[in-house]
């Protein structure tokens, strides 16, 4: 089966912002985990502190690179696709990829009920492109 | 999950819907900006709308990093999505612009989904220790009421 061009070019573009998003994502909630409560830290040295905590966090500081990377892949696609296509297309997977990639790699416990809602809101959101 | 971790889930989902609209709102009435003409873009962060809603961004980043020290990726990310229900009302009623009812209907999906992932547990504890609720108590009782 021959596919064209331009929808394995389309589709490289999705996966692109995809991809990058879940491990922005994922490396952020797995830095804010390490770190810990914000509250408690903030109560204890101050919104300095709080700050100085999250920012000398290594797998942060990767985490923003990732998104970075995602906004920019995301500007490139609306470069070349229609904002239609690729806006909701590319929010309403990352709910579905970051729900498997916070199962499989942070442990998170993801029941019947996360899961449901992490498809409706991926369905909604596809929805609003129309 | 207390009263004020409810209230930062709620400026999550304002502050970035509200953002993205000020940041829409600026840009239109900027006009199309080319990429031959770069500068532009430093010139729109300096408009109103624009420097208020990348504020509003800030804010958001901030108190989502909030959220995601006290409670699980999935369960913030549906539950601050009602953002794009706000942003889509935010649209038709401020913006005046066209919704269609597949739009209408998105939204409709959208707030199931948030009604679903809220009514279950935020966080899931790995080490057994967790946040006592000692510790939750005191940051969220001011001192003079604690004395």
């Amino acid at each position: 089966m021959i596919v064209p061009h331009a929808i394995l070019a389309t589709t490289a573009m999705i996966a692109a912002v995809v991809v990058t998003a879940t491990a922005g994502d994922i490396l952020t909630a797995s830095a804010m985990r390490q770190v810990g409560d914000l509250d408690v830290i903030r109560a204890r040295s101050g919104i300095t502190g709080a700050a100085l905590a999250v920012v000398t966090n290594s797998r942060f500081g990767l985490g923003v690179f990732c998104l970075a990377l995602s906004f920019f892949s995301l500007l490139f696609a609306f470069s070349h696709r229609d904002l239609s296509l690729i806006g909701p297309a590319a929010t309403s997977l990352t709910f579905v990829t970051n729900a498997l990639a916070a199962k499989w790699f942070l442990h998170e416990h993801v029941d019947h009920r996360r899961w449901t809602a992490a498809i409706f809101v991926c369905i909604g959101v596809a929805m609003l492109a129309f | 999950m207390t009263f004020r971790r409810y209230l930062v889930l709620a400026v999550i989902t304002l502050t970035a819907s509200c953002g993205d609209t000020f940041l829409s709102r600026g840009m239109k009435s900027l006009g199309p900006v080319s990429l031959a003409h770069p500068a532009a873009l430093i010139h729109a962060i300096f408009s109103p709308w624009v420097a208020s809603g990348i504020v509003l961004l800030i804010g958001f980043f901030a108190s989502y990093l909030t959220a995601l020290s006290w409670a699980d990726l999935t369960y913030v990310l549906p539950a601050s999505s009602l953002g794009y229900v706000i942003m889509t009302l935010l649209a038709h009623f401020w913006l005046r612009e066209h919704v269609s009812p597949m739009r209408w209907l998105g939204v409709v999906f959208i707030t199931a989904g948030v009604g679903f992932v809220t009514r279950g547990p935020s966080w899931t504890d790995h080490s057994g220790a967790g946040h006592t609720e000692a510790q939750i108590a005191a940051v969220e009782t001011p001192e003079e009421v604690r004395q």
